[in-house]
């Protein structure tokens, strides 16, 4: 079976060569027989893929240590899940997890994409086969996960324990979905470049694509937030992390392209800037694959070392960023611009959005890089985090958050400030109210803090407020509006759904940084500890056998008003082929607000060292961006960008289209 | 609006937003970014007290103390020097004595380095890349340490 995976492979990289040459010499020469390669070659190329992981994943589940990837990342003691997940828990795996997924988005284009222009299609998966070929060829030299030991050892070196988590079955997935679901607005922008032609109908194929890919990176993200949070036991959301920053960067820009291509996709503008975007975005995710997987930050995600391998990926990152950005030097002159707008109309918000979104990207990209390129300079070494980012970033997301609300309200074209501003007048009520009330009445709460929460509201209230409006809130009976609300496009509701979820993470995070909590003590078997009107009491340690590793579990019980009210445990594990130690921290979910513990040290008279979070509204950080891709996935639904719609309005507009079919 | 204002305007919009962001960059760099000290570099730099660093090296044996509550002292050295560090709260899974660690802070007025976070290998077999840059540099790295 590993035979057969290597094997398959090896086929899958030869198949992305032959899908990255002969569709793309089609296209050139009109030779239909040749662009029609392309389809059957993707779909190809991802079932060998997907046979080559299964064969990974089933070396893994089978703890087969015979295979050096397995050995070292595997035990035979681990629960079953964990011999799964652990497949992609480790540098060879994950990267065949990226292949994976890069040629599933290849097939699925081969597959819906019978109504796109042949020429199109063709050059679209000739981009998506270099891309390919650039990894498979990556796999297969540096970092194969195939290779063989002989004598195989009887045990394996088990996997990182902070890995043995269900995060991890949940996370990169997502994540990779998302990073790579860029590769096909990519693959778009420079079959677009390499034909010199882009339409309406281009925009229309492009956003539901970014909207899948947002919509799976955003997931990814608070999950790997979350991840950290309850995983690392610092009891923090996001450490500003060179490799956080490194997801962070494609989603800032993969919303600001979100954006942009509506503006292209109604209005036909903002075209150059469109493509360019998209560009931008999956070369971002290239840069944090770069950043991830080459070494050049040690981190859990870095699972291995390796020069060539950080050598390799950097010539990839050149290759298609500067060769992407080339051909739109050269090429991005001939597109036609688009219509033309009123600075004071939705298409100026969303430029507005676009410039601030962009603005935040770099400097997110100056932080994570400069201390980088210090070091390579000037060797000197110096540390980027949250205080740089809080100075850099905050500014200029703030102004951003506040004019969202706006943004619906204005009318294509030429919109008018002063009646979306009447509008918006209950909302700015409303988010007044929350700034009174949270400066008021919540102790210690700073300026800052009931602005934050009035700004979170204002969000919410905006959203919500566009969703009335559009439902003709004021003039119509109420049947008749609800009559309406349900008549909306889902893209109206799902673009109010998710400035509504944006409200909410910002709430969770405001609420949390604001007016939490902590206290560290030592505390022995019997003591009480008080936080934030919350009783805990401190039952004892008790030792614990788990299948790979033996824990001392420290057990505490919530009470409330005098009754036991629930129990937290917090466990300090020990896994003894890594002799490493883990600390599970103990979360107690109390409305949408948790408390947080996280046990150290034993101390030598019995005394353990506890720290405790008091954390309100932290899970609104994450359920914000699960509403975040409830919106986009809404968004998916709608008519216009069903798969398959598109067919049923082109075609009588065909004609229309100066190179259409012919 | 003719196509050359509004494309003037979507330009000049761009540059102030660049150069905002340019500006808060800067400034933010030279005030935020928290330089990489080794024990032995503390000497010829002119660190002031307060002044936020990471200090990075190996914890020194036999020097960790549990004092009062949650706070620890130990020393991190770089085998030519050392300085003492204290800490409130709760060491990394990995913190051992002999192993390389990240401390951040700054330093008190006593000359005692006092840590906010302490940050430890990430796992058994790597140790923070600055401190082994720094152990290699100053040459008492030994490669067995790495494994």
């Amino acid at each position: 079976m590993v035979e057969t995976g290597h094997f398959a492979l090896v086929l899958a990289f030869a198949l992305s060569l032959v899908q990255m040459l002969v569709p793309l010499v089609g296209a050139r020469t009109g030779n239909r027989r040749l662009m029609a390669v392309g389809g059957p070659v993707a779909v190809t190329g991802f079932a060998l893929t997907a046979l080559s992981f299964t064969a990974l994943a089933t070396a893994y589940a089978g703890s087969d240590f015979s295979v050096a990837s397995v050995w070292e990342n595997s035990h035979s003691l681990q629960p079953m899940i964990y011999k799964i997940t652990g497949t992609w828990g480790n540098h060879e795996g994950s990267m065949l997890l990226w292949v994976l997924i890069l040629t599933f988005f290849g097939a699925l284009v081969a597959a819906f994409g019978g109504n796109l222009p042949a020429t199109l299609k063709a050059n679209v998966l000739a981009v998506q086969g270099m891309i390919g070929a650039a990894f498979f060829l990556f796999i297969l030299t540096t970092s194969n996960p195939f290779i063989r030991l002989n004598p195989a050892p009887i045990e394996g070196r088990d996997l990182n324990p902070i890995l043995q988590d269900l995060g991890l079955a949940i996370h990169p997935p997502l994540l990779y979905l998302g990073y790579v679901g860029f590769s096909i607005c990519f693959s778009f922008s420079v079959a677009a470049l390499i034909e010199g032609r882009i339409d309406a109908s281009w925009a229309r194929w492009v956003r539901p694509w970014t909207l899948v890919a947002w919509m799976f990176l955003t997931g990814g993200i608070a999950m790997g937030s979350y991840w950290a949070y309850y995983e690392l036991g610092w009891g923090g959301f996001w450490f500003w992390d060179p490799v956080e920053n490194a997801s962070f960067m494609p989603w800032l820009a993969g919303t600001a392209l979100l954006h942009s291509a509506i503006v292209m996709e109604k209005r036909s503008a903002l075209k150059i800037w469109t493509l360019l975007l998209a560009i931008l975005t999956f070369s971002l995710s290239l840069l944090g694959t770069f950043l991830v997987r080459s070494g050049v930050l040690t981190s859990v995600h870095a699972f291995a070392t390796d020069p060539a391998r950080g050598v390799f990926i950097l010539c990839i990152l050149t290759l298609f960023i500067g060769g992407s950005l080339a051909l739109f030097a050269l090429r991005a002159s001939t597109l036609t611009a688009g219509g033309l707008f009123h600075p004071i109309s939705r298409e100026g918000a969303l430029v507005l959005n676009n410039l601030f979104l962009t603005t935040a990207t770099a400097t997110v990209l100056v932080g994570t890089l400069y201390p980088l390129a210090l070091e390579a300079i000037t060797g000197g070494k110096i540390s980027v985090g949250a205080p740089f980012f809080d100075l850099t970033f905050g500014p200029l997301m703030l102004p951003l958050l506040a004019i969202v609300p706006f943004g619906p309200l204005l009318a294509w074209k030429r919109g008018d400030v002063l009646a979306a501003s009447q509008r918006l007048m209950a909302a700015f009520a409303v988010a007044l109210a929350a700034v009174l009330v949270t400066g008021l009445f919540i102790d210690g709460a700073s300026v800052f803090a009931a602005l934050g929460v009035g700004l979170a509201v204002w969000l919410v209230a905006g959203a919500l407020t566009d969703l009335a409006v559009k439902s003709g809130a004021g003039s119509a009976a109420p049947a008749v509006m609800l009559r309406r609300f349900a008549g909306l496009p889902r893209s109206v509701l799902g673009t109010a759904l998710a400035h509504l979820g944006l409200g909410l993470t910002l709430l969770g995070i405001v609420a949390t940084l604001c007016f939490g909590t902590e206290k560290i003590l030592t505390m022995r078997a019997g003591e009480t500890v008080e936080i934030s009107g919350h009783t805990l009491r401190f039952e004892g340690l008790f030792p614990q056998k788990g299948p790979n590793f033996t824990e001392d579990r420290g057990r505490f019980l919530l009470i409330s008003d005098g009754n036991a009210d629930g129990q937290i445990t917090s466990a300090k594990r020990f896994y003894p082929v890594r002799q490493m130690v883990t600390t599970e921290s103990g979360i107690s979910t109390l409305g949408l607000s948790q408390l947080y513990l996280s046990l150290g040290d034993e101390g030598k008279d019995g005394s353990v060292v506890v720290r405790l979070w008091w954390k309100p509204l932290v899970t609104l950080i994450w359920g914000g961006g699960l509403v975040m891709m409830a919106g986009a996935a809404l968004s998916l639904l709608d008519r216009r960008l069903r798969v398959g719609a598109p067919s049923r309005r082109r075609k009588p507009a065909a004609a229309a289209v100066p190179v259409g079919p012919t | 609006m003719t196509r050359k204002q509004k494309r003037l305007s979507v330009i000049i919009a761009g540059l102030a937003f660049l150069g905002a962001a340019a500006g808060l960059t800067f400034y933010a760099l030279g005030q935020k970014a928290s330089y990489f000290y080794m024990p032995a570099d503390l000497a010829a730099a002119t660190v002031q007290p307060g002044q936020r660093i990471r200090l990075g090296g190996l914890v020194e044996k036999g020097t960790v103390v549990r004092g009062q509550g949650a706070t620890v002292g130990f020393s991190v050295t770089d085998e030519q020097k050392s300085v003492k560090v204290t800490y409130t709260g709760i060491l990394p899974d990995l913190f051992r004595e002999g192993q390389g660690v990240i401390t951040e802070g700054a330093f008190g007025p006593d000359g005692v380095f006092i840590a906010d976070s302490v940050l430890a290998k990430h796992d058994e077999r790597y140790m923070p890349k600055e401190v082994a840059d720094g152990l290699k540099a100053k040459g008492v790295w030994q490669e067995s340490k790495s494994q």
